[in-house]
């Protein structure tokens, strides 16, 4: 009976024609599948990493192919005030608006873990900021930081009085800097607050009740439920939150577009403007090279600093 | 038996033993809930509505907030978005971003299909080495590669042609589609594609005769991410498109609408305005698949 099946199936195999088989021999089709993603990826990811590695080593410049000059880019820039200032910059730009996009994000996704009503109206809602194209939110919060029409300066000075003068939010280095900050943590806030609300609906709700049983109170439950069971998410979401704010281009360039004189440069935007409107490629790629160190850096140290911790936990509760 | 346990500890609410955090209610679940709950709202909506308000403004009621209050509009005008539609290429910037996104998801998501199949179906050595490949791909920054990205579009002959765009969108998309429609393919049971495969179909007609039609939530997630992802995408489209009639609207509406020293406040808000509707409403109709592809990528 059994070896009947076999039979019928096999000349059904043999009818096949040979594109057929050809396209059922597994290596060829592994080949073939991987081929458009694999091509596309090595062309224009991968290739042009190198290259801009390769750049960063010339004095290449737009129209002119460039030569071999070692490490003279990165010795320029070392001594270069506007470089160095736009490390700093991004440095800070980093730090404080990954702490503020994630004490208010995981602040906001315990709100949200509360029964409510229209729950999901809401998150929808939240979702918004980090939907709309980037710079078309930065244009707006331009016009919100206007030194002369700014509705914050308006609410400040004229309807509270907390203020005699409008503030001038982009004209000065240290209030430009914030600014741009808190564009910026607006604009991470849904994405971390829906990713951890995702993260705290997976914990089971039996291990509140064990904790509530054993007397713990609500600060309590937070940092030994919550927190640890959020640690693996939360690894991933800080590890691309710090990653994509580190070479954040889009807000500063709508926003302040580096000024005042050269005071609120972010590495990508110092980058952009040395190497394409000012056409020094090869500088402009150095800039740019100098970030990897940095992104590997906070990579590595976010992902297993905490995705450690992760699977310590997991021992102790599987 | 539950009902004699839950009456046992009469000292916990109904929702506390369900093991629901409630912070008690009345008043103080006002204070520590509502309050701030419907702060982040107003704070988060606030730019749009800033937006649209100022879009629809007259010159006169912009741009004097002693005799009229900002807050609201007296005599709502159309004029600045009908500045904008028959008077810039806005419509034309409107169609090309449209295109480029379309046929740069389409092209992505061919690809990741194709991609996520082999390395989680078809099991090979090193597939797994293949995955994190496409997952660290997936870590490399726009802004480090645009420069190199920028001369070799150039060598290509491709500078401010549509199709640098539709190229290298790809470079972001697919990592992230890929990792996605791995995650979905797992979900589904491989014996179903065997059951198909012992009827005789071959594995391309299993892909797309069994696991496509099963993972279209998917593939919709993938579709729509990479979309908005590419409507999105600025610093390509500002480096490698020069013509003002070929622009992206989020480039466009930076670079044209602001017209030396004098910043045109109304049309700049109602081109900003008019660039998000497009994925506004997308997103409306699929923000359940939104949420999965956000919190998918992020729980693998």
């Amino acid at each position: 009976m059994a070896v009947a099946a076999v039979e019928t199936r096999t000349t059904y195999k043999l009818d096949q024609s040979w594109l057929v088989r050809l396209f059922d021999y597994k290596p060829f089709l592994i080949a073939i599948c991987l081929f458009p993603a694999a091509a596309l990826l090595l062309v224009f990811l991968s290739y042009p990493l190198g290259l801009g590695i390769w750049l960063s080593f010339t004095d290449t410049r737009i129209g002119r192919p460039g030569y071999f000059i070692g490490l003279e880019n990165f010795e320029s820039l070392l001594s270069d005030k506007v470089f160095i200032t736009s490390v700093w910059n991004t440095l800070l730009y980093t730090s404080v608006a990954t702490i503020g996009k994630f004490g208010l994000g995981l602040w906001l996704a315990l709100l949200l873990n509360n029964n409510l009503p229209f729950k999901s109206l809401l998150r929808a809602i939240i979702l918004i900021p980090w939907i709309v194209p980037t710079v078309l939110s930065a244009i707006a919060f331009w016009w919100i930081y206007d030194p002369q029409f700014s509705i914050i300066s308006y609410v400040l000075v004229d309807v509270l009085g907390w203020r005699d003068t409008y503030i001038d939010f982009l004209g000065q280095p240290w209030p430009a800097r914030f600014s741009l900050i808190a564009a910026n943590i607006w604009r991470g806030i849904p994405f971390v607050a829906i990713s951890l609300l995702a993260g705290l609906q997976t914990i089971s709700p039996s291990l509140y009740e064990a904790a509530m049983l054993d007397g713990a109170n609500a600060w309590q439950r937070f940092k030994h439920v919550t927190f640890p069971m959020l640690m693996p998410i939360l690894a991933v979401v800080l590890t691309f939150s710090v990653l994509f704010t580190f070479t954040d281009f889009q807000l500063v360039y709508a926003i302040t577009r580096g000024g005042p004189v050269n005071s609120t440069h972010l590495m990508a935007t110092l980058a952009f403007q040395r190497g394409i409107p000012g056409g020094q490629l090869g500088e402009g790629a150095a800039i740019a090279v100098a970030m990897i160190p940095f992104l590997v850096m906070a990579t590595l140290f976010s992902y297993f600093g905490l995705a450690r911790r992760k699977w310590q936990q997991g021992e102790d509760n599987d | 038996m539950t009902d004699q346990t839950l009456s046992q500890r009469p000292h916990l609410t109904d929702k506390e033993s369900t093991g629901v955090i409630d912070w008690s209610s009345g008043p103080r679940r006002f204070i520590v809930l509502y309050l701030p709950l419907s702060l982040f709202v107003l704070v988060l909506l606030f730019p749009f509505y800033w937006m649209a308000i100022t879009a629809i403004k007259p010159n006169a009621e912009l741009l004097d907030f002693k005799n009229h209050n900002p807050f609201w509009v007296t005599s709502p005008t159309l004029d600045n978005i009908k500045k904008l539609l028959f008077q810039t290429d806005y419509p034309q910037w409107l169609w090309t971003t449209m295109m480029v996104a379309a046929v740069a998801t389409a092209l992505s998501l061919f690809a990741s299909v194709l991609a996520a199949y082999a390395i989680q179906r078809l099991k090979f050595k090193g597939s797994n080495y293949v995955g994190l490949a496409i997952y660290l791909a997936y870590l490399v920054p726009p802004s480090i590669l645009f420069i190199p990205m920028a001369t070799l579009i150039f060598q290509l002959g491709l500078f401010d042609s549509p199709m640098a765009l539709i190229l290298t969108y790809p470079t972001f998309l697919i990592p992230f589609c890929t990792w996605l429609l791995i995650g979905y393919f797992k979900s589904i049971p491989y014996e179903l594609e065997e059951c198909a495969m012992i009827d005789g179909a071959t594995r391309l007609q299993t892909l797309w005769q069994i696991t496509l039609p099963l993972a279209m939530p998917g593939l919709i997630s993938a579709g729509i991410f990479a979309f908005t992802l590419s409507w999105n995408e600025f610093i390509y489209a500002l480096a490698f498109i020069q013509s003002a009639e070929k622009k992206t609207v989020p480039v466009a509406v930076l670079t044209q609408l602001v017209e030396g020293d004098v910043y045109h406040w109304g049309s700049l808000m109602a081109g900003a305005l008019l660039g998000s509707i497009p994925v506004a409403i997308l997103y409306s109709f699929f923000v359940d698949y939104y949420v999965a592809s956000l919190t998918g990528a992020v729980k693998e």
